[in-house]
């Protein structure tokens, strides 16, 4: 009918028709596109500011101030005689007595606590650890430098006058950093033991080599276990499996899996991990288990789709040169399907990197000095420890905590970049 | 579907077809089948289809598209399994050896039965490995030195060879789509097969591409017994020597090329080969 009416019509009637059309086509052509990138640049804004104010909170953190103490080393501050062991000596008294040198003002016995609260608690094992190295110092002086207090530290970074009361630092606390400054016996460094040690109470010593450690354990455990499973599953439920009711209840259950919130994988893994299969708590070997079965659906529904987008043409033809079921799976359908399945994969691990509520249930949020060893020492991982920093009431843990999300954001960044590398090696195959 | 609905709107229904005509067996029979129904599910797709693939000869399969000839060709080496629903009856013999029977292994059986597939479907590999594939897998070859040899006979007798023996390792998908059909020749014939099935192995290919694929068809039938399904009744009279006319499921003429197209018997082939439908 329509046809008929614009038969009849001239050409040029036609045309308009066209051209009203036209300029209402191009406008919602116009608006999408607008649209569209209107959403690009306030995810792009988003995601700069998110990092901006990361970054500037996170970098104090990276710095330490130390100060400079005159320790004399005399037999007779340490109380050493022969055949004493170098690691039972009074180190604290040895410690003290090279504090108060620097102030011999202070007399009172509160302004001489008070003296000691600016050095680091850890200041008499570092004096310690110097002899011991060096035990040839014995009876001589010597200049170490040892940590500053974290709230001196904090002073330090952010006072604009020195001299004047900050925060946590009284007017007397000022004036004796004035001094120390002024005579150049403090100075700041680059903060490696960020990196070095684990965590700790005291903020000027805490690091994230313990996290650290913890999650490349925790996700080389998942990773191992969930890509060949995941994999493995999708390929035989994809080219193996009949297709009846019973894969069809799998494939529903599985995608019931993927939206169950993982602190339920949490409770799993306390209650039959730990308590019926008895491995240990707070392992990376648990928390990789939890994980899997947290990241298992998510490379199973990506794999099958990746799979599934193989071109039938290609295992018919191999189907038809006589390879058997298994090679063509392995030596065709695989390889192609290996970009999707890395992409599913790394947003499993993505996922799995950033998991804190399943592992609080396994006890991974336990407070862990030393660095794990094995899959099976205690440990906790980077966002736990975020998330513990973050709950410290001590104010020099608020930059430690920023500088903690940087380096997680680094490792899912470095996690990335590999997964990009291997599928780019594969889709050029 | 929409074929098999215009053929019959054409009112060839109402023409019966009792048993095919012509010559469809043979003395020097490569491949016999004899009484071959396929059902995809409840729906019967070839109906009591029975002829012989003479030996050393090239056999076209034409008829209107849903007549079930590429069904039929499916069938030869098995490549019917891969669908779950298709289920086929009858006796079909390679060398008097059952093809489903429970003897004869599927894997063996694609080895002895190759099949070139309507749109060129080389693996996104490079040129050499999709040649070598085939003789790997069946461990044609003991070393590196008869693999070798195996590709470059295997590219010489598809005709490929002068124009990629320069480039064995770019990959086989960026040649243009003639040479993507003789690298699948070249792969086929690589694992030395007995019989070639062809579906429609030209269909996506210009008219010069066609003619070096049909100048290989004429070379390979000296060594090899040749099936080809194909829509142009100018190829099949240029290629084949014997040609089968199938009809919604039925077979209705076999014979020798130059009689079918000549002087066909039944009146569904006259109609078929003069262009009134189809």
């Amino acid at each position: 009918m329509t046809k008929a009416v614009n038969e009849s019509l001239p050409t040029s009637a036609v045309t308009e028709k066209i051209k009203l059309s036209l300029t209402k086509r191009h406008r919602s052509e116009m608006m999408f596109k607008s649209t569209g990138l209107a959403a690009v640049v306030l995810g792009f804004i988003l995601v700069f500011v998110l990092l901006f104010d990361i970054t500037s909170k996170a970098l104090p953190a990276f710095h330490q101030h130390w100060v400079q103490l005159e320790v004399d080393f005399s037999e007779d501050n340490l109380r050493y005689s022969e055949g004493i062991s170098l690691e039972d000596l009074r180190y604290r008294s040895t410690l003290r007595k090279a504090i108060a040198n620097q102030f011999p003002d202070v007399k009172s016995r509160r302004d001489k606590r008070k003296l000691y609260g600016l050095y680091s608690t850890n200041a008499e094992f570092a004096i310690k650890d110097f002899l011991i190295a060096n035990p040839n110092t014995l009876d001589t002086i010597q200049n170490i430098w040892v940590r500053v207090d974290d709230d001196v530290d904090i002073y330090l970074k952010e006072t604009t006058s020195l001299g004047e009361p900050l925060v946590r630092v009284d007017v007397k606390e000022a004036q004796w950093i004035k001094s120390l400054v002024e005579t150049g016996r403090i100075d700041k460094r680059f903060n490696i033991e960020f990196f070095t040690s684990s965590d700790s109470r005291e903020p000027e010593l805490a690091g994230v080599r313990g996290a650290l450690t913890g999650t490349m354990l925790t996700m080389l455990v998942t990773l191992a276990l969930s890509f060949p499973l995941g994999v493995a599953a999708a390929l035989y439920l994809e080219e193996f499996a009949p297709k009846n009711k019973w894969t069809d209840m799998i494939e529903v259950n599985i995608n019931n899996l993927a939206a169950v919130p993982s602190i339920i994988f949490g409770l799993l893994g306390l209650a039959v991990i730990i308590n019926i299969f008895g491995l240990p708590r707070s392992a990376p070997l648990v928390g990789g288990i939890v994980l899997t079965l947290m990241t298992l659906p998510t490379i199973i529904i990506a794999s099958r789709a990746s799979i599934k987008a193989v071109p039938p043409s290609i295992r018919e033809a191999a189907t038809g040169l006589g390879a058997s079921k298994i090679q063509t799976t392995f030596s065709h359908v695989l390889p192609m399907a290996m970009p999707g399945i890395l992409t599913g994969t790394i947003i499993g691990m993505a996922q799995a990197l950033g998991e804190t509520a399943p592992l609080l249930m396994i006890g991974m949020v336990a407070f862990i000095v030393d660095v794990p060893a094995s899959i099976t020492d205690a440990s906790t991982v980077m966002p736990v420890q975020i998330f513990l920093w973050a709950d410290s009431p001590e104010r020099g843990f608020l930059a430690k905590t920023s500088a903690a999300i940087l380096v997680l954001l680094g490792f899912l960044f470095l996690m990335n970049a590999s997964a990009a590398y291997l599928r780019r090696r594969f889709e050029s195959k | 579907m929409v074929d098999i609905i215009s053929a019959k709107s054409l009112g060839s229904n109402d023409i019966k077809i009792e048993g095919a005509v012509g010559e469809p067996f043979c003395d020097d029979a490569k491949m016999s089948m004899r009484n071959v129904d396929v059902f995809y599910g409840d729906n019967q797709a070839i109906h009591d289809i029975s002829f012989d693939l003479e030996k050393n000869q090239v056999t076209a399969l034409i008829g209107p598209s849903g007549c079930g000839k590429s069904t039929f060709l499916r069938c030869l080496n098995r490549m019917n399994d891969l669908i779950p629903i298709c289920n086929v009856k009858g006796s079909l013999q390679l060398d008097g050896e059952e093809i489903y029977g429970k003897q004869m292994d599927p894997v063996l059986l694609r080895a002895r039965v190759g099949m070139v597939f309507q749109k060129p479907n080389p693996f996104p590999k490079s040129i050499y490995e999709n040649v070598a594939y085939g003789p790997k897998i069946h461990g044609l070859a003991t070393d590196k030195a008869e693999l070798d040899e195996i590709v470059e006979t295997s590219l010489i007798k598809a005709g490929l060879f002068n124009e990629v023996k320069d480039r064995l390792d770019s990959p086989g998908t960026g040649l243009s789509g003639g040479q993507q059909q003789r690298l699948c020749i070249a792969r086929t014939i690589a694992v030395s097969p007995e019989v070639i099935l062809m579906d429609e192995p030209a269909s996506a290919l210009d008219p010069i591409a066609t003619a070096v694929i049909e100048e290989l068809i004429h070379e390979l039938k000296e060594k090899y017994t040749i099936a080809i399904v194909t829509h142009s009744m100018q190829q099949a009279a240029r290629v084949s020597q014997k040609t089968a006319y199938f009809h919604l499921g039925q077979l209705v003429e076999m014979g020798d090329t130059k009689q079918i197209f000549t002087n066909p018997s039944h009146e569904l082939t006259e109609n078929y080969i003069s262009g009134r439908f189809g």
